[in-house]
């Protein structure tokens, strides 16, 4: 039986004593057991301080060089928004069904927006780039960085310039027996222009986009139609007002530039 | 992908800062347990609550979002909160979440609770 302690294994042989018919690795006599590696490991995104080398649809969208924003960055109310959809009749794993939501995940925005998926696909350490449809006229332009990927979820995380500093994961599971599809995000309005925004209207319409977006990809999917249930809890009513200052991102004048010159679709 | 469960311990080391000791996975199934563990810890409303992550396992982008959601309950209660024991994997998920600006990450448990005692006291 080995007398080698777990996280060992991958250690050149001479400090076991054995000997190894290829070259030596160099250790030194004190090298303690190699750390495992954590199991969420290749599901993270690698660190970045700021957005590198970017598609040239990202970098139309002003995302180069700008800096990722988690929900604590950002300045308005603190919102955990849940919508979830059960899949009854979808005879797929929690981990098919986000395979399909990854492979497909443009296909399954409403109207009058578009994803523009990495070449790589969803998977960490990838930039889209987006456009969302407000209204007629507008069509914001930004992008979002894929923060976590596994099996059965994946998570977005925003850059500078987006309207909300957030975290949106997708996930599936089985929920008594039948198979759920989920979008939650955690999210602030990154500056006092987003937060009236929000509170005048974008909040009801992230609400019919992600109702939409479950309602697409249930019917690509081939469930039985069943109605998106939505948990709307304010976590944090206060605003993080030193954060004001973000509004020197805030990309509403390039978005509506953009939004009018490029075609939609 | 097999989970388990979040362990939680609590040690209320003086009167100002209490030590959560986690243990397991993080994941956005693990809500009751640390929100439990924190109303434990504030019993004695102390001043900063210092997490243990010696022991983590495994976390994901729920988990993430469980410590923000924690943090913001913290700040309402005028606590500081800092961490310790986190692995070179799990900083350098701290650092791209940026969740590190709002939690302070200590090398070792005494940094942790000096930490959280002195934010509580200029707070």
């Amino acid at each position: 039986m080995s007398d080698r302690l777990p996280g060992e294994e991958y250690r050149a042989g001479r400090s076991s004593g054995e000997r190894t018919d290829g070259p030596e690795l160099p250790l030194p006599d004190d090298a303690g057991p190699i750390p495992r590696v954590p199991r969420d490991a290749s599901y993270w995104a690698a660190p970045v301080q700021r957005l590198g080398a970017v598609s040239d649809a990202a970098r139309s969208r002003g995302l180069e060089g700008k800096r990722l924003m988690g929900p604590q960055q950002g300045f308005g109310q603190l919102w955990q928004r849940n919508y979830r959809v059960p899949l009854p009749g979808v005879d797929l794993s929690a981990a098919q069904v986000v395979g399909e939501w990854k492979a497909r995940f443009g296909e399954f925005w409403p109207s009058g927006g578009s994803f523009h998926a990495p070449l790589a696909g969803i998977a960490p350490g990838e930039l889209a780039a987006l456009d969302v449809g407000v209204g007629q006229l507008v069509l914001l332009s930004t992008g979002v960085f894929v923060l976590y990927a596994d099996e059965t979820s994946f998570t977005f995380m925003t850059p500078q310039g987006h309207m909300f500093t957030a975290w949106i994961t997708f996930a599936a599971e089985e929920d008594g027996g039948t198979r759920t599809a989920e979008v939650s995000m955690l999210l602030r309005a990154a500056d006092p222009v987003a937060e009236v925004a929000y509170l005048l209207g974008a909040a009801r319409m992230e609400d019919r986009f992600w109702i939409a977006t479950l309602t697409n990809l249930a019917a690509a999917l081939g469930a039985e139609r069943r109605p998106v249930v939505t948990r709307i809890t304010c976590v944090d009513r206060r605003r993080q007002w030193r954060r004001w200052t973000n509004l020197r991102h805030n990309g509403g004048p390039r978005t509506l530039i953009h939004g009018f010159r490029a075609p939609r679709g | 992908m097999s989970v388990t469960q979040l362990e939680t311990s609590v040690r209320h080391t003086d009167r100002d800062v209490a030590v959560i000791d986690l243990k397991g996975d993080v994941t956005a199934a693990s809500e009751a347990a640390l929100m439990d563990a924190y109303r434990e810890a504030s019993r004695d409303e102390p001043r900063g609550i210092a997490l243990n992550f010696s022991d983590l396992d495994y976390m994901n982008s729920g988990g993430i979002g469980l410590l923000v959601t924690l943090l913001v309950r913290a700040k309402r209660a005028h606590q500081q909160v800092t961490a310790f024991g986190l692995s070179d994997h799990y900083r350098q998920i701290f650092e791209l979440t940026r969740i590190d600006e709002v939690i302070g990450v200590h090398p070792d448990e005494r940094h942790a609770l000096d930490a959280a005692r002195l934010g509580a006291r200029v707070r």
